[in-house]
């Protein structure tokens, strides 16, 4: 067999633009505590949320893909025949079949595109950001489109307290591609994993049953176990903790975004925090942090930044990336 | 380790964690009633004792542990095992 791939292969890969969605539909603490025994207070404590998102009930996966995936299209300066391939991280389908990423790519007008779907919940985004670098620096791909896109409140009891305050609906986006030549890597190594004998910690036991989370356990984990990770991923790009300009972890919990920040030891000030008018958005939560920083000024072009994503899985990855 | 010297260092924790003052730490109170700590605390205070105390305090156990003197019992309890 000869060595073959459709593209030549690159020296690195990096982002080349963000686009963020959110639905329409801002959903306060106070609408939530007039339906299940909690507050504003009690919510803003235990998980630092003031409002979150939620998708109109007609409103898909792919929608909100689709939304997303177009702004970062748009921005990238590329066309729909520029890409080659589309990957949507998301864990939150309405159904199995078909995948949310060749009917996203259709509705993008991007014509026969290799197209995937992947499930590592929270942690989707970074997976697929790590298989779209690998995918360019081949040749596989040359852009690569990347997607991480959930309607949450599908799987989601509205009476479960536990659950009901934190997750919500959104999709995140970015444009991957070579970088241009003697530039160094804008996507740097990833750093990633499982622990499967904890797979039962976040679940939907059934496919009549909605999400269940043991909090504690959850909490624990990600508190003790994910600023190594995190601080891997910066010792393999070549990164020091302290040069960061922006640390975008999954948006799971305020807390959790803080206890793993502090263990790290970034700045608050650098740490994302769109949980507190997002919530949280599974593998959407990193990519549509971006987006939204990037659209307020908040990051700065060409500076290395880190994302971590961390959930159901329990899957985790984190990788450097230089800001688009 | 004695209860005292046990007490001492879950004061600590529970002030840098909960920002309950130190010496409010006594054996009879409650962390939920009278110390106004919750689920997530618990847990990060579970955390920084095995750090201090090097016992661990599993999830399942962490919730029978309703007051200070039930978690300085369960240090000194296993404190002695592991050691």
């Amino acid at each position: 067999m000869t060595s073959f791939t459709p593209f030549p292969p690159a020296a690195g890969a990096r982002i080349i633009s963000l686009g963020g969605y959110q639905p329409a539909n801002v959903v306060t603490n106070d609408e939530i505590a007039a339906r299940v025994d909690t507050s504003d207070e009690w919510i803003r404590s235990r998980v630092g949320i003031i409002s979150r998102r939620y998708a109109a009930p007609d409103e898909t996966v792919a929608d909100m893909a689709v939304v997303a995936g177009g702004k970062a299209l748009a921005s990238s300066g590329l066309s729909p025949a520029d890409i080659d391939l589309v990957v949507v991280a998301t864990c939150s389908t309405e159904v199995p079949i078909p995948n949310v990423s060749a009917m996203t790519a259709h509705r993008l007008g991007i014509v026969s595109p290799g197209a995937y779907d992947l499930n590592a919940a929270c942690a989707g985004f970074c997976y697929a950001l790590a298989n779209a670098s690998d995918a360019v620096r081949v040749g596989t791909a040359r852009h690569v489109l990347v997607i991480g896109a959930e309607k949450m409140t599908s799987w989601i009891d509205p009476y479960d307290r536990s659950t009901c305050i934190i997750f919500a609906d959104g999709a995140g986006a970015a444009v991957v591609g070579p970088v241009a030549d003697g530039e160094p890597p804008g996507i740097g190594p990833v750093v990633w994993g499982s622990a499967g004998d904890m797979a039962d910690k976040i679940a939907i036991p059934d496919r009549r049953s909605y999400m269940y989370q043991e909090g504690q356990a959850v909490f624990r984990w990600a508190t003790t176990t994910m600023h190594p990770i995190a601080a891997q991923a910066c010792e393999r790009a070549g990164v020091a903790v302290s040069d960061l300009s922006a640390f975008v972890p999954h948006q799971a919990n305020l807390r959790i975004i803080e206890a793993i920040a502090r263990r790290l030891g970034v700045p608050r000030e650098r740490v994302a925090d769109d949980i507190v008018h997002s919530g949280n958005t599974s593998s959407a939560s990193v990519p549509l942090a971006l987006a939204r920083m990037a659209e307020r000024g908040e990051l700065k072009a060409g500076s290395p930044a880190l994302l971590l994503g961390f959930g159901a899985g329990l899957c985790y990855a984190a990788q450097v990336i230089t800001v688009p | 380790m004695t209860d005292q010297e046990i007490l001492a260092g879950l004061g600590e924790i529970v002030e840098e964690i909960a920002g309950v003052p130190a010496d409010e730490v006594t054996p009879s109170k409650s962390f939920v009633d009278d110390l106004d700590i919750d689920s997530l605390s618990m847990v990060e205070i579970a955390v920084a004792a095995q750090d201090k105390f090097g016992v661990e305090i599993p999830d399942d156990q962490l919730k029978d542990l309703t007051t200070v003197q039930d978690v300085v019992n369960f240090v000194a309890k296993n404190a002695g095992d592991s050691a």
